[in-house]
């Protein structure tokens, strides 16, 4: 299946994603990655706001390339997601609704997703160039001292990704697998 | 004795970080299109297609190929005939940092593994030298992503494993990996020499075409026996499935002890960067 989804994301529309679909979103996505994962889990645990809407929102794991004069950003593409599996059942459990990066997620990120109804989308790693065509407006809004790091708000227009680990605990990277082995095999 | 400036070099490591980061190497790119005929399953020739799109774009708009510009592994094979004025190790940090600077690549580097802030300008490089024959210098930048630098492991394997044991071992590296190197791959392995010679054997193996087979015919056959297993595996690009796992297996040898057989698997991505100069 093919969807294009806009941000924020709601929890019906987050049902609606199969593991193995092909989306196109378009709308708001922070990006954080490790070390603005440790400032976030810092300030959640003292009580304190994210500084973005946590609730409904998507995070890209990502750090872009610096944007070269006349272009929004420079590259892209997803970094690898189980570094902030340690941070992310508490971001769940506050409303995230989705994120974006590569590679596996523990079993204690699934659980929060499945509990939460939240998506784990996986876009192609090393497709940096591709991706960051994608994005039409980047601003940093938080973390400015961490570089590359930085909280960035990031306005996308069909970003391409692929539903990865759905709401309900569905793996492509085990499912994937799978059918392409029994159809080669048959 | 021929004298090189250390301005030279300086030069030479700035056009490289740049060019590399940017222009994936033929013999990538050919491997990329040979795998998408080969591919037989549509989804993943779908991904190989995105991914051959995205590197003509980064050519396009003169960006990087990918945002993790990696850390700056330098490689310097020098002439012992050639005498290189001023502080060599300064020279490459300074290529570095102008050509991370000017080209907008990415600052990855953090100055202490545990305190862990950013040098920001990408510095220091990491850099390996070799004495050769002549007078030349020899420039090679590679720029290394940690989401694969992550995935590599290494073993002591005992004489006695043998052929089949640095196979299993080989596989398990990459089954272990997973999506988590963006795979497609291309695996480095280092066999033979002492813990770190292996090591650095594996890294070293990434530096060779992926078009270009070992010269000893029986390491040839034992890299193609492991492509083949390992896209036997169908792990497929990203992980989604399919039948391209691996673009290539490079392995390097060394002597070694009579007890042992050491085993390095260096793992990377189909973002394979390098690019070279001679001065
Ligand atoms: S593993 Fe390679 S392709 Fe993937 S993000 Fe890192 S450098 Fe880029």
């Amino acid at each position: 299946m093919v969807h294009h989804i806009t941000t924020p994301l709601s929890e019906n529309a987050a049902k609606l994603l199969k593991a193995g679909d092909t989306v196109y979103i378009t709308g708001t996505v922070y990006t954080a990655r490790d070390a603005a994962h440790k400032r976030l889990a810092e300030i959640i645990e003292a009580g304190g706001e994210a500084p973005f809407p946590v609730c409904g929102g998507i995070i890209y794991y990502t750090g872009p390339t610096p944007a070269k004069p006349g272009q929004v950003i420079g590259s892209a593409g997803p970094t690898t997601s189980s570094r902030m599996d340690k941070y992310t059942p508490d971001l769940l459990d506050l409303g995230l609704r989705g994120m974006i990066g590569k590679g596996a997620r523990s079993v204690e990120t699934v659980e929060a997703m499945k509990r939460n109804s939240s998506v784990y989308f996986g876009a192609i790693g090393g497709a940096g160039a591709l991706l960051g065509s994608a994005v039409i407006k980047a601003e940093v809004i938080a973390y400015e001292d961490l570089g590359a790091e930085a909280i960035h708000r990031l306005e996308v227009k069909d970003f391409p990704a692929v539903v990865v680990i759905d709401c309900e605990g569905d793996c492509l990277y085990e499912t994937g697998r799978q059918r392409y082995i029994e159809v080669r095999d048959e | 004795m021929r004298t090189i400036q250390s301005e030279a070099l300086t030069e030479a490591v700035k056009r490289l970080c740049i060019r590399a980061n940017i222009e994936l190497p033929e013999d990538v790119k050919s491997c990329i299109r040979v795998s998408l005929k080969q591919e037989d399953w549509p989804f993943a020739k779908g991904i190989l297609e995105k991914i051959e799109e995205n590197y003509l774009i980064a050519e396009k708009k003169q960006i990087p190929v990918c945002q993790d510009t990696g850390i700056a592994c330098v490689f310097l094979e020098i002439g012992q005939e050639a005498h290189i004025e001023g502080d060599l190790k300064s020279a490459v940090d300074e290529g570095v940092r102008q050509g991370y600077g000017e080209g907008r690549l990415r600052k990855s580097v953090v100055l202490d593994p545990l305190q862990r802030v950013n040098t920001k300008d990408n510095t220091p490089a990491m850099l390996y030298i070799d004495i050769v024959p002549g007078d030349k210098v020899t420039v090679t930048v590679a720029p290394k992503g940690f989401g694969s630098e992550n995935m590599s492991q290494i073993k002591m394997l005992k004489p006695s494993d043998g052929a089949d044991g640095v196979c299993e071992f080989v596989i398990k590296v990459v089954e272990d990996a997973g999506a988590n190197p963006c795979p497609p791959v291309v695996v480095g392995v280092g066999l033979g020499g002492t813990f770190d010679k292996a090591a650095y054997l594996a890294k070293k193996a990434l530096m060779r075409p992926l078009d270009a087979r070992s010269s000893i015919s029986y390491y040839r056959e034992l890299e193609e026996e492991l492509l083949q297993k390992i896209n036997r595996l169908g792990i497929g690009p990203q992980g989604f499935g399919g039948r391209t796992t691996a673009l290539a297996v490079n392995i390097e040898t060394l002597p070694t002890h009579i007890a042992g057989l050491p085993c390095a698997v260096n793992i990377n991505c189909h973002v394979t960067r390098h690019a070279s100069e001679v001065i």
